[in-house]
Order: structure tokens, then C-alpha cells, then sequence
């Protein structure tokens, strides 16, 4: 779950992080009121949207005024960011800058460990420094027992070639985002830029938290402090496909059958599950299929949610056939699958010896499913027909009925 | 010979009284893995299938000797477990349970490092080396587990449960056998990446040619590639990676926790240029594993 800027300031501020004078506002008038509070000097004018590379698409601006600042938010709220549309501006004091850090914390995955990253280029995307130019970037693996130390946050900060005044702050900020990082099971902690200004003071001029979403039911309460409440990251708004799908998911806790994502096509895709769907959906198309969705179904759901799934897949606006694709089961049945499928067709009121469909899986209860389809004159593919050669299958299936 | 489960494996399961870690336990006796203990906090002195159930893993393994441990319970104790384990001197411990915040992971890596003990998984099905033994829920029941994998030249590493067992399906189906199938966890951090089981395999007479299922997301693939390229490794790799349009859609999560693409960071093309690069073979469809698997087979005149 990744926080807003406002929010992650909030939280880095709480923890010692100093950060500049600012305020939430949702309205150009606001941004007239909270520039004046702010001193009446130039003021920064930063969209909150949960998108990257915010500043190169017009989402940071600057106002000299009460009333240009009026102006500039009339303009970026709104208005769309990178598919966000902009809700709320933080509205801050405009920074004399002398020098932008970087700060982070965040987890190496090669080394398995937590990490903690420091560099004096900041104001570039963390990941790009690391990668493009090692030699400025400071990156010190940190025991997950011991913990982030005074001497080495010291010792990091050192490497920066600050004047020696500010290098208490920064040691304080890295051990700020050190605790952050720990206490609220964050992947990311990022201050970029970390601002040395000209008159020496150390401000987070810019802030990314992001939360595991693995952790959120053991940081409900600790958000919920900063009214942070937990919600889920989409890069796009979810479609009605999209959102009937995860009800199903949600209303019954048993396997997996709802991760589903619309796609524009026509041939309605049930596939399983986690690498099973990958390899399936990849196959699909390589072959020149059209998926009208990819949904998986893994860990041994029961039929109901199979049936309720196949039936909103068979009802999407145009969906001409259906591909039941999966891999070898071990823990889920076969007959679950044959049962769902049969039964959202039957209420459906779809003939399936004369509707397109494929059905190829494998493994726990297979004679049972196949018997089923068998009553009800659906072709079956088993393990002895590779997912590969039944994605191929389904495409031709397709294209013999648009013939 | 294979490599971390055979026939000498005995097999403690913490958190034995769940319904999957029940049927999952039995899936391993039936397969002839000996399950000698369980253990689940309070229900001491019960049996799940006729194996005694502990209250701690340290009066398990007292009282019984386990050498590897399969943890199966919620993801807010799995930590714990996990370092209960290791403190009890096991060396080999695979989580089943998925989900864990990776915060917890690294803290029981760093601990497995410190003892000299290895973790397999989190999200983790087990470990099989067909026809010696099984370790956790690969394979499922037994009549499953036999029709799926059998005995052979091939190691198997996957990052997704379901397709390890596909994957060795399908070689089985085309009259190739393999000597240790492992699910490695598809989770961004695992104890056993699969850069950390190679060296393994290239100490093992059995294991011929290598096969790995690689999914979109982290850096393993190319950390293979890195390794494959600097020592020089022996033994042939054949790689498929699944969800090459994943690609297209950066930010979007597909499946696994680990299986997201961060611009070209994680993507299936970096991936597969890096493991060509590296002289691996990487085939684009999943059943050509098989046909590539063969003629490195039939080169090395096995």
C-alpha cells in the first residue's frame, strides 16, 4: 500500500524527520488561505497522486503569490495525472535549496537483508541511481536483529561530504527512517530530495512510504493514528468486470478464483492459478487468441465460487467461448471445476454441446470431472495435452466459429 | 542421489492440526516419508494420523529427532516458528505458509545464516526427489504425487507450486524422470533462491539438466544469468519465463506477491536476454522444455 506524499510526511515528521511547512488543501481558495499562512512568500504546489514521475508531468509548481497560488491550483485540480485525477495539493513553503540527498530504506533482494541507501544525488529515482551510478550511491545492509546503529548512520551520513554542521540532522533523519521502516513493515522508505538549504537546514523535501501489503493487518491501528485507513493499490480504476469478480473472491474465503483483470477480447479464460495462469494467458496469446479476461482459480475453491465466476465470465459483453485452462492439480479437484463450469452454462441457459468451449486440467478427483463433462458433452483435455497445445486448441476453436 | 529430501528424511510439521498441514501430512506418510512429530502450542500429547503432536518443537525434537521441518502455520506466527525450529538445531525447514511480510523473512534468514540452517520457501509446496521422499504439499495426495513425478536425470526448480508439478507432468508424460523437484517460494525474498540451490545440483551425480520455472518480478533469473556467466557453472539450464505480458502492464500484480514489473526491472524480455546471454537455453513455450531438456540429454550421450 503506497502512501501519499502528505501522508508520509506525516509519519517521517512524527518520527523526527524534519520536513517544511505545509497544508492539505482541496480548493483554489485554500491554496490562497494556505499560502498566506504560509508567510505570503513563494509557496510549492505538489499534486497528491499515487503515481511516479509526478514532477516531469506537470504535478509540482510554483506560485510567488496568495493569488497566483489561487491560480496554479485552479489549474492542477482536477485535471488528470498520469491516470489520477488530482484531488489534493500539499502546499508548501518554497525551499532555498543548496544540495539534494537521497535517503532511503529498503530491502536488497539478492542479499536478502534490509538495506539502508544514502547518496548526495538526489532528486533522481532511487532505483536509477543505484543502478546508473554506484559509485555516488552509499548502500550499508543492516542486520534485521541488531538494527540500524548510531555509528552507522553516522559513518553513512559522513560519506555524503555535508558540512560537518548538518551531519547530526542527517544521522538523525537516517535513523528516523530506519525506525519507520521497521515499525510499520514498509518495503520502501524514501526522502527524495533531502534538502540542504542555504541556510544550512536539513527539510524532507519530498517523501514515498510503502507498506507491505502482507503486513497491513498488524499496522491497521498504527495508521489509523495519522487517519491513514488501509486500502488497495490499482493502477487503473477497476472496471464493473472487475470489481463483481472480487466480490466473489471476497464473500467466500476459500481458494483463489477472483484475481480477475478485463481485457477487451472474446474468448472468456479460466485459468489456474499463479504460474499456471501466466503460462496459460502467455500461451493464448502467442497463439493469437483474444482473452476476454484473465481470472485464476487455484488453491481447491468450491464450486459455488467457480460457478459464480464462470457465470459472470460467460455474461461479459462479448464473450463468444470459454478456454478452462490449468495446470496439474495437486490440491484442487478437477470435478469442483467440472461442476462450477457445468452448472453457471445449465442456469445460463447455454447448450454446451453447442457452445465453444475447451476444458483442459488434470489431477485431484479427474475421472469425476471428466465424467461430469462427459454427461454433459463437453470435450476434455488431460494431462497427456500440454497447456500449450490446449491454448492452440482454444484459438482454433475461435477461429473455426468466425469462419 | 538427489538433494535435500531422500530416504533419510524424517519430518517434523509445525502446525499439525490445521486442516492442510493434516492432509499434507498423510500425503507424506502415504508417499513414505516418515512424519515422526508435529507440534501445535496447547494440543500436546494429541495424533494427527498417528503422529504425536508436541507443544514445542524443542520437546519434539527431543523426543524424536526430526531432521527437517515443514512450518505450516499463520502468517503472524510464522517468524516465530521458524526460529523455533532453527534453535532446535533443525537445518532444513520449508515453509508452507504464504504471505509472511518480508520484513519477517529476512529476520529468520539472518537467523538460518547465523545456525547454518536452510529455508525453503515462505510460500513454499515442498520438496520431492521422486521415488526417495517428499517434504510439505508438492504433488498433493499420494496416486497424485506418483503420476506426476517419477525418478530421473532432471531437477526441477519453480517459482510456482502448481507448474512444478505441471512441469514435471510434462516430463513424466514424455518419458523423463527427475531427481529433486523444489518449489522455492513465489514470494520476492526466499530462503532458497535459485541461485542458492545450483551449487547443489552441480554436486549431484543424478541431476543431468536443470529446468527452471521463472515468473515476472525480483531479480532471480538475472541473478542466475550473473552467476551462470562468472563460474562457469556445468550443468545445462534449460529456462522458461511465464507472463510475458506482464510487460506490458507495469504496477500490475499477477498471481504471486513477487510477480510485478517495475518499467524494465523484472521484465520477461530482461530476463530471457539475460539467461541467453548467459548461455542458457530459454525456450518460449512451456511444453518445449521438453524437446530442449531431450537434446541436452541425448548430447551428454544420457
Amino acid at each position: 500500500m503506497r502512501l501519499f506524499e502528505y501522508e508520509s510526511k506525516q509519519i517521517l515528521a512524527a518520527a523526527g524527520v524534519p520536513v517544511p511547512p505545509g497544508k492539505l488543501i482541496g480548493t483554489p481558495e485554500d491554496a490562497a488561505i494556505a499560502a498566506t499562512e504560509l508567510g505570503g512568500g513563494p509557496v510549492v504546489l505538489k499534486a497528491q497522486v499515487l503515481a511516479t514521475g509526478r514532477g516531469k508531468a506537470g504535478g509540482v509548481r510554483f506560485a510567488d503569490t496568495s493569488q497566483e497560488a489561487q491560480q496554479v491550483a485552479g489549474e492542477m485540480l482536477g485535471a488528470d495525472l498520469k491516470r489520477h485525477t488530482v484531488e489534493k495539493l500539499l502546499v508548501e513553503t518554497k525551499l532555498d535549496i543548496a544540495q539534494e540527498l537521497l535517503v532511503a530504506a529498503t530491502f536488497d533482494e539478492i542479499a536478502k537483508s534490509r538495506s539502508v541507501i544514502a547518496s548526495a544525488a538526489g532528486g533522481v529515482d532511487v532505483n536509477e541511481a543505484v543502478e546508473q551510478d554506484v559509485g555516488k550511491v552509499e548502500q550499508l545492509l543492516v542486520d534485521s536483529f541488531r538494527g540500524l546503529q548510531p555509528y552507522q548512520a553516522y559513518t553513512l551520513a559522513d560519506a555524503l561530504s555535508l558540512p560537518v554542521g548538518s551531519l547530526r540532522t542527517v544521522q538523525r533523519v537516517l535513523l528516523a527512517i530506519w525506525k519507520v521502516f521497521v515499525e510499520y513493515d514498509a518495503t520502501l522508505v524514501e526522502v527524495n530530495p533531502l534538502v540542504l538549504t542555504r541556510s544550512g537546514e536539513i527539510l524532507a523535501a519530498d517523501a514515498h512510504i510503502e507498506i507491505e501489503d502482507d503486513a497491513l493487518f498488524r499496522q491497521g491501528k498504527r495508521l489509523a493514528k495519522f487517519g491513514i485507513e488501509l486500502r488497495e493499490d490499482k493502477p487503473r480504476p477497476p472496471t464493473t468486470f472487475e470489481l463483481e469478480a472480487s466480490k466473489i473472491d471476497k464473500e467466500d474465503y476459500r481458494g483463489v478464483a477472483g484475481r480477475v483483470i478485463d481485457f477487451g477480447g472474446n474468448l472468456g479464460l479460466l485459468i489456474g492459478a499463479g504460474g499456471g495462469s501466466l503460462t496459460a494467458f502467455d500461451a493464448v496469446r502467442r497463439h493469437g487468441g483474444n482473452p476476454a479476461n484473465y481470472c485464476e482459480v487455484g488453491g481447491n475453491p468450491p464450486v459455488s465460487k467457480i460457478y459464480r465466476l464462470t457465470k459472470l465470465i460467460l455474461s461479459k459483453p462479448g464473450v463468444q467461448g470459454l478456454a478452462v485452462i490449468t495446470n496439474v492439480f495437486s490440491n484442487s479437484r478437477v470435478d469442483f471445476l467440472a461442476r462450477g463450469v457445468v452448472k453457471a452454462m445449465v442456469e445460463l441457459g447455454i447448450d454446451p454441446r453447442m457452445y465453444p468451449i475447451l476444458f483442459r486440467s488434470a489431477g485431484a478427483f479427474e475421472e469425476d470431472g471428466y465424467a461430469i463433462l462427459r454427461k454433459y458433452g463437453i470435450q476434455y483435455l488431460g494431462r497427456n495435452i500440454s497447456m500449450d497445445q490446449a491454448a492452440k486448441a482454444a484459438v482454433d476453436m475461435m477461429r473455426e466459429r468466425e469462419l | 542421489m538427489a538433494i535435500l529430501v531422500d530416504e533419510n528424511t524424517r519430518v517434523l510439521v509445525q502446525g499439525i492440526t490445521g486442516r492442510e498441514a493434516a492432509t499434507f501430512t498423510k500425503g507424506m506418510i502415504d508417499y513414505g516419508t516418515p512424519v515422526i512429530a508435529g507440534v501445535t502450542p496447547r494440543k500436546g500429547g494429541q495424533e494427527v494420523h498417528g503422529v504425536p503432536v508436541f507443544n514445542t518443537v524443542r520437546k519434539a525434537v527431543d523426543a524424536t529427532d526430526p531432521n527437517v521441518a515443514v512450518v505450516s502455520v499463520p502468517p503472524a506466527f510464522a517468524k516465530d516458528a521458524v526460529l523455533e525450529a532453527i534453535d532446535a538445531g533443525i537445518k532444513l525447514v520449508n515453509v508452507f505458509t504464504e504471505r509472511l511480510p518480508r520484513g519477517d523473512v529476512v529476520q529468520t534468514l539472518s537467523f538460518a545464516r547465523q545456525h547454518g540452517a536452510r529455508v525453503v520457501g515462505p510460500n513454499s509446496l515442498g520438496i520431492v526427489s521422486p521415488g526417495k521422499g517428499k517434504v510439505g504439499a508438492i504433488g498433493g495426495p499420494v496416486d497424485e504425487t506418483h503420476l506426476a513425478y517419477t525418478p530421473g536425470p532432471v531437477a526441477v526448480l519453480s517459482r510456482s507450486g502448481g507448474m512444478c508439478t505441471e512441469t514435471c507432468s510434462l516430463l513424466t508424460v514424455n518419458g523423463i524422470g527427475q531427481s529433486t523437484a523444489i518449489n522455492i517460494g513465489g514470494d520476492p525474498i526466499v530462503g532458497s533462491s535459485f541461485v542458492d540451490l545450483l551449487p547443489l545440483l552441480d554436486q549431484d551425480d543424478q541431476t543431468r539438466v536443470i529446468v527452471l520455472f521463472c515468473e515476472p518480478g525480483t531479480v532471480q533469473e538475472e541473478t542466475v544469468a550473473r552467476f551462470v556467466k562468472e563460474t562457469g557453472y556445468s550443468k545445462p539450464i534449460v529456462a522458461f519465463v511465464a507472463g510475458g505480458f506482464v510487460d506490458d502492464m507495469p504496477g500490475t500484480r499477477f498471481g504471486h506477491a513477487a510477480v510485478i514489473v517495475h518499467g524494465d526491472s523484472g521484465s520477461v524480455r530482461g530476463k530471457q536476454r539475460a539467461m541467453r546471454e548467459a548461455g542458457i537455453t530459454v525456450v518460449d513455450f512451456h511444453s518445449e522444455i521438453v524437446a530442449a531438456v531431450r537434446e541436452h540429454l541425448d548430447r551428454m550421450g544420457a
